[in-house]
């Protein structure tokens, strides 16, 4: 078996204040195979974002990675020198940001800031680099792609800006694709659009996708596997369809029992009681405890460790998840 | 007279917007929406960012003098002098916990000021109290009411606005976005509360939100708008399983649906380019620009809204024709 394209092992990140150390991602662990798509799903203040800006590197001040190892075909990026911790990103690992209209420069036009990104990463000259960027916008579905070149950000409408930043992405071939929210700011009509645009260059290309996103509709058409954040550690993990249809970790039962679908118009919806839990005042147990319908007195004291149902599906939580498992399977899901 | 507890006919609102030294040309952000809503019933109002859903709330309540049409509660007309009688009866959540509600008063302020403007205690005792039932009755603790808004997270913070709203023991409440700023799991709570007080107190909403999945969940009737336009409007089962307007169409296929074998299964209708800037309104059907069954009597004639049956109405020529 050939090792994955991208290892992380038991990342930490945390954000230094003034009033403590706020605990963003706490022990995170996942392996992406090539051409593979993994979706992180998780809500707000989960530590979704902040694990892929640890891939990355760019992390905000004060944020820190404060352990872990992430290797790219066996090489540890963390201990990358800055040098060549700028070379590789874009040209290895690149992403796209939620938001369109903040992502580019309004100052210059897009050619420029797409033949700036070309030019960095590849030995393309001027001209070169010139007809890569027309290819890439050409390839993203951007009409009229030589007079966009020459207009800037403002003149295009969200869901062209958004197609703009995938180009970019894209333009030095990444063998890793990290999406934060990609299509969070749009439209559905036009997010629909960019979801097939990415599983089409998904296919076309063959690279991973890292899909972040707290959309569980997204997530569902889009993902090969899927790692449930809650409150910067994975409380379950799964190909998508055991987590849609056998979840076992009381948060994703809740998290999808609260999603209203077509189907269940005349149900009242089963919302998760309580609030997201101050990363700053981490529990001892598991950070899910205070929310739990079927807490216990140990889910208060540890955390609990990562449990194996099956070859696809694993959850960390104290109760018999095989039994829980059993109980999804054999009932109707949820 | 109408039996409709809200009704709304031909509303137009226009802004004028500056196109060049000395013109002006008006930006058409609703041009001529109707429709009624019944007591104790929801009218889901959906449709894809600038196309004048927002609009149609506030203009419906004149925070925006209307440029045109009438609005009609409880039969009677409802215009720029009287519109301080009907404050009581029309209220509106807005989009926003964060940016709706002042840093600078506590809790109890924020809800009490609707009950001093309107006069609705004879001593102070009074108004605590019935601040405290109010906060009880949206699932707020009544012992933190002489907190700050910022002291509450997002959920707790649009269970405010709402209570806010309540104060006044309203009748009809203009929903904007409720709930589109907030995580699913907290999105739940605040739907069921929505539904609760429905069920409680009688309130009919007019429920704006770009998300079908929400608006489907909550509503009776869903009525879909497109450039200023209503272009659909139907029983919600029978405007998810029989949409007409080739726009409905491809709205309910984008949605993505949490079901990963539905998902891989469906497929979408795609919908070609962008909406067309609002100050060049195409000809004839707005939507004909991106419409795959566009024929010439689309460039030349508007449809208009009409019957199909069942209360199903849609304002296409194609619909007509077949």
């Amino acid at each position: 078996m050939t090792s994955p394209l991208l290892q992380v092992k038991d990342l930490h990140t945390s954000f230094s204040i003034d009033s403590g150390e706020v605990r963003a991602v706490n022990g995170v662990t996942f392996n992406l195979d090539r051409g593979k798509v993994l979706g992180i799903v998780g809500e707000s203040g989960s530590g979704k974002s902040v694990t892929a800006y640890s891939i990355l590197r760019i992390l905000v001040e004060p944020g820190k990675i404060k352990s872990g190892e992430i290797l790219f075909n066996g090489e540890d990026i963390v201990q990358y020198p800055a040098r060549k911790m700028r070379q590789f990103r874009g040209s290895r690992i690149s992403i796209i940001f939620q938001d369109p209209m903040t992502s580019l420069n309004p100052a210059y036009t897009i050619g420029n800031q797409l033949r700036e990104a070309i030019r960095l990463h590849t030995d393309r000259n001027r001209a070169q680099a010139q007809e890569r960027a027309l290819e890439m916008l050409t390839l993203v579905g951007v009409n009229e792609p030589e007079k966009r070149l020459k207009q800037y950000p403002h003149e295009l409408s969200g869901g062209m800006r958004q197609r703009v930043m995938i180009a970019m992405a894209l333009a030095c071939e990444p063998d890793i694709l990290i999406a934060d929210e990609p299509t969070t700011a749009l439209d559905v009509t036009i997010q629909a659009q960019i979801l097939e645009l990415m599983q089409d260059l998904q296919k076309k290309l063959g690279m991973a996708i890292i899909m972040i996103t707290h959309d569980l509709g997204v997530i569902a058409s889009m993902c090969d596997e899927i790692i449930v954040m809650y409150a910067g550690g994975v409380c379950e993990r799964g190909t998508a369809d055991e987590i849609f249809y056998n979840p076992c970790h009381e948060y994703t039962r809740g998290l999808l029992r609260s999603i209203p679908t077509f189907e269940n118009k005349n149900e009242k919806l089963t919302p998760i009681s309580g609030s997201p839990i101050d990363l700053l005042n981490m529990p001892k147990g598991c950070p899910f405890a205070s929310r739990c319908d079927r807490a216990m007195k140990i889910c208060l004291e540890e955390r609990p460790e990562e449990i194996e149902i099956n070859d696809f599906h694993r959850a960390s939580c104290w109760m018999n998840v095989k039994a829980v498992y059993d109980e999804a399977k054999g009932g109707e899901g949820i | 007279m109408s039996a409709h507890l809200v009704e709304v006919k031909d509303l137009k609102q226009y802004f004028p917007i500056r196109t060049g030294w000395f013109t002006k040309t008006p930006l058409k952000a609703v041009d001529g929406v109707s429709f009624e809503i019944d007591a104790g019933e929801t009218l889901g109002l959906v449709g894809e960012s600038g196309c004048g859903k927002t609009t149609v709330g506030r203009t419906l309540l004149h925070l925006y003098p209307p440029t045109g049409g009438e609005v009609f509660f409880d039969g009677k007309p409802v215009n720029r002098e009287n519109i301080h009688l009907f404050r009581k009866d029309m209220q509106m959540v807005f989009q926003d916990p964060y940016s709706s509600l002042n840093p600078r008063m506590t809790v109890e302020d924020i809800i009490g000021e609707a009950l001093d403007i309107h006069q609705l205690y004879s001593s102070k005792a009074e108004r605590h109290e019935r601040v405290g039932e109010l906060m009880s009755l949206v699932g707020l603790n009544a012992d933190h009411a002489r907190r700050y808004a910022h002291e509450f997270s997002g959920g707790q913070r649009q269970r405010i606005g709402i209570a806010r709203a309540l104060a006044v023991n309203p009748r009809f409440i203009v929903c904007d976005e409720p709930v589109s700023a907030l995580d699913v799991s907290i999105q739940a709570q605040i739907i069921n509360t929505f539904e609760q007080l429905q069920e409680k107190l009688g309130i009919a909403y007019l429920f704006i939100a770009h998300d079908l999945l929400v608006v489907h969940h909550m509503s009776r009737r869903i009525a879909v708008m497109y450039m200023g336009r209503i272009v659909e409007s139907a029983p919600s089962e029978d405007l998810r399983t029989n949409p007409l307007h080739p726009y409905t169409q491809s709205l309910l296929s984008a949605v993505p649906i949490p079901d990963p074998r539905t998902a891989r299964a469906s497929k979408r209708i795609p919908l070609e380019g962008d909406v067309p800037s609002p100050l060049r309104m195409p000809s004839g059907c707005a939507f004909r620009t991106r419409c795959r069954f566009a024929t010439a009597q689309c460039a030349e004639q508007k449809p208009e809204l009409r019957d199909v049956g069942q209360g199903h109405q849609v304002a296409c020529w194609r619909s007509v024709n077949l």
